[in-house]
């Protein structure tokens, strides 16, 4: 679970990562404010499966694509990218044809976005 | 006449009750009936009349009355002249007083053309990098006689210092700028999570902006000690209180450990709430605020300036209690909360729009919000009277069990040494995290309910126009920020940078070589990578 960029919202993210947690799942949460770069490097050195981004800031056209290309860059273009914010629908659909495999947006429920990772997220050989 | 207890045991409990949790929003029990037998304490000590300690009816003796809270809009978004319109947009809509929303870079302390500010410029608020669009923004706006606040923390002492000078250049003294600067860092690492560098020297540079404030400005108010970012983060009704007081608190002691008379500054600490949807429990989070900081500030500091004493409050209606789903009936519940804002004695009021979970408010929709407040002030008839829920068993023991409560949480802030201690081992980070996560919990088993969310959604949303921001804003604003920075003397700019650097060692009061830098047209990135070389880098530690 990532916090791209200078967006400080954090309550949505955290809370996501503790109740993947409890739904048995190994999380990683990077903390705030961090470049795509630094999200990428790190989803690499953790081997992980899957990277969720929360973005509340209105960056998100910028920052999710950005996030794609640099992991795609380092070979790690399966990893399935996903997240949520305060993302306008218009602009969700348009994420989706850039590579964004689901986005999530207010009234979301934890139990509906455990549900989608365990069941749209496969482990990378 | 029986007792309530009797009550309860042979009346109430003959019939049944609906099959829900009786709790407000905060998860409090709440009983199904309040009696006299509920409220302790006499009128004068506990309550007191309007405008006098400990000031839990009004902290004026005429509230409403003698004048209307200010109405004062949060607005920004863009560059500097876009907000420039919607703030007189606002003016000519009957706002009497400012607001301003910055972008994210303006309020991490990064120019618009620095890599980090890619993508974000002019999204969340405005973008201002320096002087130059302080000017624009207040483009026909007389400084001297609209009252602006900006909502800016770790990058303050950078845009109170544009502020003033832009003031001084269209002939407004420093002593005439009325405003307020949010400028409340404890909540930062807190809740709303805009730092530069760590706690101590953030609290360091909020103190040199009351001290200055207090001998070249004492018409401004240098802190807004706020409760709606911990509200906003997670935190209950409670938590909000306890937490906020207790941030005033630290900003107060450490103003008085540096040799300021508690009265001198005081007076112009300002505070800023957040407006939830519980009805009573809002009405008596206020009343209980303004009796607590009231006998804190005489019993704790000595202060002998009734206005020391007082409590003025700006609020505004929670963000987060917005729906993306049927948004209309956002505009229900902020009259609702707004209502509870004035019946709780608030100072100055933001009402927010209804679309603002989907994108920043469109003009239609901020005028309803503004409308709002215009109706509650002139239909209701609330305003003819003060306090006029003073009294209510109901409202008086809720407001002493918020007290209560809220105070056995400072009392263990006390005991951990203070709130700058409490933060840096993580207690109300915590706190904050366990009630967002209860509540998030709450509403997904339905003990909670949202309408439109968990109960009465409908299967297709009906689609409502949004704000957009234009993203060529962002190009054109780096295109500025670089030709200003080609045309301005350097060398001069190179002097006054170095000079606040060697008060940042020095431990001299920033604010002057700040208010210099910023004549010779220093940004808020260059002020801010300043505190970055002298006091380091604070890192997010990302408990969960």
């Amino acid at each position: 679970m990532a916090k791209p960029g200078l967006d400080g919202h954090d309550r949505g993210a955290k809370i996501i990562a503790r109740a993947l947690r409890d739904g048995g799942f190994e999380v990683i949460y990077t903390g705030l404010h961090q470049t795509p770069e630094m999200i990428a490097e790190a989803a690499v050195q953790e081997d992980v499966d899957a990277v969720g981004l929360s973005i509340l800031s209105g960056a998100h056209m910028t920052l999710f694509p950005e996030v794609i290309r640099l992991l795609t860059e380092r070979g790690a273009g399966d990893v399935a990218v996903f997240g949520g914010g305060i993302i306008p629908d218009e602009d969700s659909k348009k994420l989706k044809t850039l590579g964004v495999r689901q986005v999530f947006t207010p009234g979301a429920s934890t139990e509906d976005i455990v549900k989608w990772v365990r069941e749209n997220v496969q482990p990378r050989d | 006449m029986s007792t309530k207890q009797e009550w309860l045991e042979k009346v109430y409990n003959r019939g049944k009750e609906r099959p829900v949790r009786f709790s407000t929003l905060s998860d409090m029990e709440v009983e199904p009936l309040y009696t006299p037998e509920d409220v302790t304490g006499d009128y004068d000590s506990a309550l007191g009349h309007p405008g006098e300690y400990p000031y839990t009816r009004g902290v004026y003796e005429s509230m409403y009355r003698g004048r209307l809270w200010t109405m004062r809009q949060f607005a920004g978004f863009g560059l500097a002249e876009d907000t420039n319109e919607r703030f007189r947009f606002l003016l000519a809509q009957g706002q009497d007083g400012l607001s301003t929303a910055f972008d994210m870079p303006t309020l991490m302390g990064y120019d618009a053309d620095h890599e980090r500010s890619m993508g974000e410029v002019g999204r969340e608020g405005v973008n201002v990098t320096s002087i130059h669009d302080v000017a624009r923004l207040f483009d026909r706006i007389p400084m001297g006689k609209v009252s602006t606040s900006m909502t800016v923390n770790c990058s303050a002492s950078a845009l109170l210092a544009m502020y003033l000078v832009q003031a001084e250049r269209t002939g407004v003294p420093w002593d005439q700028v009325s405003g307020t600067i949010q400028n409340d860092m404890l909540k930062e690492f807190t809740a709303q999570k805009e730092w530069i560098c760590p706690p101590a020297p953030s609290l360091r540079i909020v103190t040199d902006m009351v001290e200055f404030c207090a001998k070249k400005a004492p018409r401004f108010h240098p802190v807004s000690i706020s409760g709606y970012h911990i509200r906003e983060a997670g935190s209950n009704a409670v938590q909000e209180l306890a937490f906020t007081i207790a941030d005033g608190l630290c900003y107060v002691q450490d103003a008085v450990d540096r040799g300021i008379d508690v009265d001198d500054f005081a007076p112009r600490l300002s505070f800023f709430w957040d407006l939830h949807s519980d009805f009573l429990e809002e009405i008596a989070k206020l009343r209980a605020g303004r009796r607590m900081w009231a006998r804190y500030l005489k019993e704790r500091f000595g202060a002998k300036n009734p206005r020391s004493m007082m409590l003025r409050t700006h609020a505004q209606t929670a963000g987060v209690s917005l729906t993306a789903q049927q948004p209309m009936n956002n505009i229900v519940r902020v009259a609702i909360q707004a209502l509870a804002g004035v019946l709780g004695g608030v100072q100055s009021l933001h009402t927010n729009s209804m679309d603002e979970t989907l994108a920043l408010p469109t003009e239609q929709s901020v005028m309803v919000a503004l409308r709002t407040q215009q109706i509650i002030a002139e239909e209701t008839g609330i305003t003819n009277t003060i306090d006029p829920l003073g009294g209510s068993y109901a409202v008086e023991a809720l407001t002493d069990r918020m007290e209560r409560e809220a105070t056995d949480y400072i009392n263990k802030i006390d005991e951990m040494g203070g709130m700058l201690k409490a933060i840096e081992v993580g207690y109300p980070q915590r706190e904050i995290a366990e009630s967002a996560f209860l509540y998030q919990r709450q509403l997904e088993q339905g003990i909670k309910t949202v309408v439109g969310v968990n109960k009465y959604s409908i299967p297709e949303e009906i689609p409502i126009d949004v704000l957009k921001i234009d993203p060529a804003m962002e190009e054109r604003q780096i295109q500025r920020v670089r030709k200003m920075k080609r045309e301005r003397n350097s060398s001069a700019l190179k002097e006054a940078l170095k000079r606040v650097a060697e008060a940042c060692r020095s431990g001299e009061n920033l604010m002057e070589p700040i208010c210099e830098a910023v004549r010779r047209d220093a940004t808020v990135g260059e002020i801010s990578d300043i505190y970055r070389a002298e006091f380091g880098v604070y890192k997010d530690p990302g408990w969960i």
